[in-house]
């Protein structure tokens, strides 16, 4: 079922460079109703409107999965990537460096981010590379079908019943320890602090990671530690035959700075999300690590800006490159002239 | 000095002197610094004007296993791997015994007096040294010692070779520029070489130097190093890499070259940025995001990375995106012999990846064509929107060849089809897989640029011309045999085969690469020893044009001659011509595949075997 992913009626209201909100839409979503990747790029939509971002410098990449299928959702007006399964950083690495100019957005999940890409994710972060990287984060592959992924909560299950024996990976605590220079987190059903955070970001020369808790309606009936579990058996194997998809509205929650709050998700289960206090300073990098080492201890998911260094140098910097994009030098620029092939010949002769 | 006669020799009567036609061959110890030394004993030769190649056969360790260099003087300019050594350096300890056994009769030995070589054999001429005494005189400290017993050596075959010491002092100076106490240092052991073999030795072996004058204005470079010329002056900017034997060299050329050349005068700023991967994978993909956002971009590998790339690639086959690798095939797999050279990646490479993919292939043979096609493969990329392959070998990369200095390349570069913002302003639409031209390429448009019809989705092949999300099976076919039609385009662009025939020739050779030297030799070989005289077709790129059909249809029986075990360039022979049996049945096989470089009695051994057996 085809939706569009901002359904907001279409408002006249121009931003700054004279665009309206419709102008930065993207095709109608194929995702499953109420999908909170869904959620993301209407907020994506509404957070490049809001700063007024000429669509045409915006290139979107992704790898695969349910989640990376979504730039195809939002700003059509700009380039997009749908590249292979864990490898979206090295294309955006790429084309980073082909074309500074560009404002490079990542898509992934956390399959595609904390499984098969974990490799390059983890050395995007290390390089600082200007890139704004959201992972849509369910805990589940949603486009195979509802396998565990690396960021499923110890002890939840499977509707087989399989049961995750693993502890999950906190893609913010890595992102903090690797080098990442913008570290956040938030729910799909925040608007306003999603909104918030990827402006922010736009705002951040070097890595900014989002890892954005991000219901997946179709196979997301964990029953875990950090959620609690409150659907019946008998019930849930009822709704989750597998060609029943069941539509669900989407989740949207308000909560201020500093307080926590339970949601409950499509299946019943909870989430318990702890926004971080108005006085935090994010500028301390142990800081952000106890923070985050404590919320895991009480099985709460911290939300909110939890790192940031805005003065480390980009992988951009430490190349040294020149400021025009390097994929439109002119051939004078970069090609030497013959006096230096004969210089070279001459030591090899 | 040279006109002595060849006395002192008792086992046999005296030899004619054999001039510049020999090889040497260096047995030393990995990471005992023999390089250098390796270096000017070549150059030296070379400077007397004697053609001469060099290789390098060195083990997959960093310190303490047996390698071996070979150096050939050749007066006819052959530069393929002399099977038979005729002068061998023994500086081994380890492989001496062995090193000495598999000599031809009458070869020469020099080595290390204590090693006792000379109760081996009694077939061959034997020059002691008391190598380790004479560093003494140059050096007391001991670490140095050993570096400059190898220096000593190049004194003692120069000696020997009668090599005009002058050269010999001239190639240290090059190899060690302009430190001037490392060029002190090897100079005196030089010299030490040259006094103790003059007052010590009795030349008994035929082998010697004269000036000749074939080397004026030739250079001396490796084809890693030729192909990073190349690619730096066809406009390289984005180059990412992860190290492998034997592509290494390739990218840490380049990085040199683009750090001495490439440096924006005014800002002092790179015009180039060069990324060291985590793994072949982002290499890859990093080459395909930056070409994707229209830069020039390269990698370079060997075949383990080329294995791991193949999902992007086949990405980059369906949804048109330029790439350019190159592979400098090795022996497979990494616990193989990964340091010795080969053409095994020939089909694999062809077909990378999944679906019906399949892929152009360059094919350079020497260090000028490693440079040439460093620029032909960004023009075939960027054309054809396409990752394109430079299949280069070990033996090419790493070793070293005397070549013509490179000619600069005058032409435009070719960015292929790209719509910039006033061309769309122009055309009115864009539709990004559409084949405008009936050559199934499509037209492209970079992000960035700024005109509300630019922007396309990219995704693999489920894809409408307009670059809509499909899975109709009509569509995905359309999209399909509009690859299939690209690929025929490509026929027409590629470098095409270099042919050698004569009217009435039945033999015709077939070979692509480093085979093509030992290929040239095997010819004179089999027309002056045999008079079997051939015909000669050199294939520079996959795919194929019409001349390969041509050649075949000419000649009774076509030897396929590479490096590897199964035959692969004539699997895909036969394919190409599978339509006409007849054809077909006249191709034979000449297969090298032990890690060494293919020499020209082999072939010419080969050939020689299946021609007497044709019934
Ligand atoms: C190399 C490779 N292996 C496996 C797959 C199959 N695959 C497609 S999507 C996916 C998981 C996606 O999960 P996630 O990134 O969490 O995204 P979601 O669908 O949950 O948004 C997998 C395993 C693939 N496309 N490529
Ligand atoms: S399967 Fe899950 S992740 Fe995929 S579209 Fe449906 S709800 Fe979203």
């Amino acid at each position: 079922m085809a939706t569009t992913v901002d359904e907001a009626p279409a408002s006249r209201k121009t931003n700054r460079i004279g665009l309206t909100q419709t102008d930065y839409k993207g095709k109608p979503s194929t995702l499953c109703k109420g999908c909170g990747h869904d959620s993301i790029s209407s907020q994506l939509v509404k957070a490049f409107f809001e700063y007024g971002i000429e669509p045409h410098r915006v290139a979107k990449l992704s790898g695969i999965g349910c989640s990376s299928k979504t730039p195809a959702y939002f700003l059509n007006r700009s380039h997009g990537f749908n590249a292979v399964h864990g490898r979206m950083p090295s294309i955006a690495t790429g084309c980073v460096l082909a074309n500074r100019e560009l404002i490079a957005v990542g898509v992934s999940g956390d399959g595609d981010t904390a499984s098969i890409g974990i490799g390059q994710f983890v050395h995007l972060l290390r390089r600082n590379l200007p890139v704004v990287y959201i992972v849509e984060n369910n805990g589940v592959y949603g486009l195979t079908k509802g396998q565990f992924s690396a960021t499923a909560d110890l002890g939840s299950k499977l509707k087989t019943g399989v049961s995750n024996d693993l502890p999950a990976i906190d893609l913010c605590g890595l992102a903090v320890e690797l080098g990442a220079t913008y570290v956040a987190r938030s729910f799909a059903g925040d608007p306003k602090q999603v909104v918030a955070l990827i402006q922010g970001a736009f705002g951040h020369s070097g890595t900014a990671v989002l890892d954005i808790i991000s219901p997946c309606v179709t196979f997301n009936n964990h029953a875990g530690s950090t959620k609690s579990y409150t659907w019946g058996k008998d019930n849930e194997e009822l709704i989750h035959e597998v060609d029943f998809i069941p539509h669900f509205e989407d989740i949207e929650v308000e909560y201020g700075e500093g307080e926590a709050l339970s949601v409950e998700l499509h299946d019943g289960s909870h989430i318990v999300l702890k926004k971080l206090e108005r006085d935090y300073d994010p500028r301390n990098r142990r800081r952000a690590m106890e923070l985050l080492a404590e919320a895991h201890e009480k099985q709460q998911f911290l939300t909110g800006l939890v790192y940031v260094d805005p003065k480390e140098k980009t992988f951009l910097d430490l190349l040294n490159l020149v400021d025009e994009p390097l994929a439109t030098l002119s051939v004078e620029r970069v090609r030497p002239p013959r006096s230096a092939l004969e210089e070279i010949m001459e030591t090899l002769a | 000095m040279s006109t002595e006669t060849l006395v002192g020799e008792s086992k046999s009567a005296v030899r004619p002197a054999i001039v510049n036609d020999f090889s040497i061959q260096v047995a030393t110890v990995n990471g005992s610094g023999s390089q250098s030394s390796n270096n000017v004993l070549m150059r030296s030769i070379f400077q007397m004007g004697v053609p001469v190649s060099g290789k390098n056969l060195f083990p997959s360790n960093i310190q303490g296993l047996p390698t071996w260099f070979t150096i050939r003087a050749s007066k006819s300019s052959y530069v393929a791997r002399k099977r038979e050594v005729d002068l061998l350096v023994a500086m081994n300890p380890q492989t001496a015994r062995e090193d000495v056994a598999s000599l031809g009769p009458g070869a020469a030995v020099v080595y290390e007096e204590t090693l006792g070589l000379e109760k081996t054999r009694s077939d061959l001429v034997f020059y002691p040294v008391p190598f380790s005494d004479l560093a003494k005189e140059v050096i007391d400290e001991v670490r140095l010692r050993k570096l400059l017993a190898n220096m000593i050596y190049v004194g003692v075959v120069g000696h020997l070779l009668s090599i005009d010491k002058d050269e010999i002092h001239a190639a240290v100076e090059k190899q060690f520029k302009s430190k001037a106490k490392a060029v002190e240092l090897n100079v005196k052991a030089v010299e030490i070489g040259f006094a103790y073999a003059e007052k010590h030795l009795t030349k008994s072996d035929p082998l010697r130097v004269e000036r000749m004058d074939a080397t004026g204005g030739k250079i001396l470079i490796d084809g890693n190093a030729a192909g990073a010329l190349g690619s730096m002056f066809a406009g390289v900017t984005v180059v990412t890499w992860y190290p492998i034997t034997p592509s290494s060299s390739l990218v840490e050329q380049l990085i040199d070259y683009l750090k001495a050349y490439r440096i924006d005068e005014k800002t002092g700023k790179a015009t180039f940025a060069v990324v060291q991967a985590e793994d072949e994978l982002a290499a890859i993909g990093m080459v395909l995001g930056a070409a994707w956002a229209g830069a020039r971009s390269m990698t370079s590998t060997s075949g383990p990375g080329i294995s791991l790339m193949a999902e992007f690639v086949g990405l980059g086959y369906y949804a048109e995106i330029p790439a350019v690798i190159w592979d400098i095939q090795r022996v497979g797999p990494s616990t193989g012999l990964p340091t010795r050279t080969a053409q095994g990646d020939v089909l694999s490479t062809y077909l990378l990846s999944h679906g019906d993919t399949k892929h152009i292939l360059l094919f350079p043979s020497s260090a000028e064509e490693c440079f040439e096609f460093g620029g032909t493969a960004f023009d075939l990329a960027e054309r054809f929107q396409t990752p394109i392959f430079v299949m280069s070998d070990l033996d090419l990369g790493m070793n070293i060849w005397m070549s013509d200095p490179f000619s600069y390349p005058d032409k435009p570069l070719d960015r292929g089809k790209i719509l910039d913002a006033a061309a769309l302003e122009k055309a009115k639409k864009f539709a990004r897989y559409r084949d405008i031209d009936g050559d199934g390429i499509p037209y492209r448009t970079l992000p960035g640029t700024r005109h509300p019809l630019a922007a396309y989705f990219t995704r693999g092949s489920g894809h409408t011309a307009d670059a809509e999300y499909s899975e109709r099976p009509d569509v995905y076919q359309e999209n399909l045999d509009r690859l299939a039609r690209k690929f025929e385009t490509a026929r027409r662009y590629v470098p095409g085969p270099v042919t050698d025939e004569a009217d009435g020739n039945e033999v015709g050779i077939i070979a692509f690469g480093t085979s093509h030297w030992a290929v040239l030799e095997s010819r004179d070989q089999l027309r002056a020893e045999h008079d079997v005289s051939t015909s000669y077709l050199r294939i520079r790129a996959l795919p194929f044009n019409d001349e390969l059909a041509g050649f075949v249809e000419r000649h009774e029986r076509i030897y396929v001659v590479e490096q590897n075990r199964d035959a692969q360039m004539l699997q895909l022979v036969r394919m190409e011509l599978a339509e006409n049996a007849a054809l077909v049945a006249r191709l034979r096989s000449v297969l090298h595949y032990d890690g060494l470089p293919i020499d020209a009695r082999s072939v010419t051994d080969e050939i020689l075997r299946q021609e007497r057996s044709k019934g």
